[in-house]
């Protein structure tokens, strides 16, 4: 499967890996709105360590879970993006909606 | 400008097709020594283009996506990619960042991508009959150890 989803208390971690396009976001959107409905976290991370491209389709993707987690106050999160990604993320102003950690996240959130 | 290469495919617009599109394209660019970065950017753009014909052109159908890449003079590529799709009532409209018909998951941002990571871009459609979108990238000359140019 293309995302490992771990759980630490009200911190869910999505590890997305391959190539997010359009192809491949249905999916991937999939398992992180199951973990998110099922967990209910304050803080969603979506980690890009494995993730080898990115077109605007995984733009839609963090907007997409973005626009979910708002309403129910809860936070998002970007960790390592390539420059590749970051590059794309940028272009599309995502710093906006969510932090992005070009070196993954510190402590805090995530033990 | 003087045509050095050309390599021209036609492809369904399956999205299955979208990686093997980039992919080949970019390898395609390799023989002009681009950066990690350029080569990303190409892919990043061709990425865009051809999804738009497999999620707009092609919307309720499934059809021919046609990719023509050229080598020019002065590192210079030309990307062409065309679709015989529902085509673009309002190019200039449809250009602008965060426009997108297809609400919900497409951050409208396509275009804007392919604007930014290319040295040009030109859209050409007709409703009823087709988009043509034509990119074109200076690939940038490195000075190879042995002093020549690459
Ligand atoms: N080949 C095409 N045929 C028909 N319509 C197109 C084509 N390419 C783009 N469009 C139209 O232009 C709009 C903007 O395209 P753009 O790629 O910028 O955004 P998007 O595809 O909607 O979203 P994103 O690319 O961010 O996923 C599309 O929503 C669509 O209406
Ligand atoms: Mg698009």
């Amino acid at each position: 499967m293309s995302v490992k989803i771990e759980v630490n208390g009200e911190v869910v971690v999505a590890y997305l890996s391959g190539d997010i396009d359009h192809h491949t976001a249905k999916p991937m959107r999939e398992e992180i709105d199951k973990a998110v409905e099922s967990n209910m976290p304050t803080l969603l991370v979506l980690d890009f360590k494995d993730v080898s491209f990115m077109d605007s389709s995984g733009i839609g993707l963090v907007m997409g879970r973005y626009r979910i987690l708002n309403p129910k106050g809860a936070e998002l999160a970007v960790t390592n993006p390539s420059p590749q990604i970051y590059k794309v993320m940028h272009l599309a102003g995502l710093e906006r909606l969510a932090k992005i950690e070009k070196g993954g996240m510190k402590n805090e959130a995530v033990k | 400008m003087k045509q050095l290469n050309k390599f021209s495919m036609q492809l369904l617009s399956r999205s299955a097709n979208e990686s093997f599109a980039r992919v080949a394209v970019s390898a395609f660019v390799t023989q002009l020594d681009p950066t990690i970065e350029e080569i990303n950017d190409i892919k990043t753009a061709v990425s865009e283009a051809v999804t738009n014909c497999i999620v707009h052109a092609y919307k309720n159908e499934i059809g021919n996506i046609y990719i023509q890449v050229r080598i020019l003079e002065c590192n210079v590529v030309e990307i062409k990619i065309r679709d015989k799709g529902c085509g673009i009532p309002d190019v200039d409209r449809a250009m602008e960042p965060l426009y997108t018909t297809a609400g919900g998951e497409r951050a409208g941002l396509g275009f804007a991508v392919m604007q930014s990571f290319m040295d040009n871009l030109r859209v050409v459609s007709k409703v009823g009959k087709g988009t043509t979108v034509t990119m074109k990238k200076r690939i940038s000359v490195r000075v190879k150890s042995n002093g020549q140019q690459g």
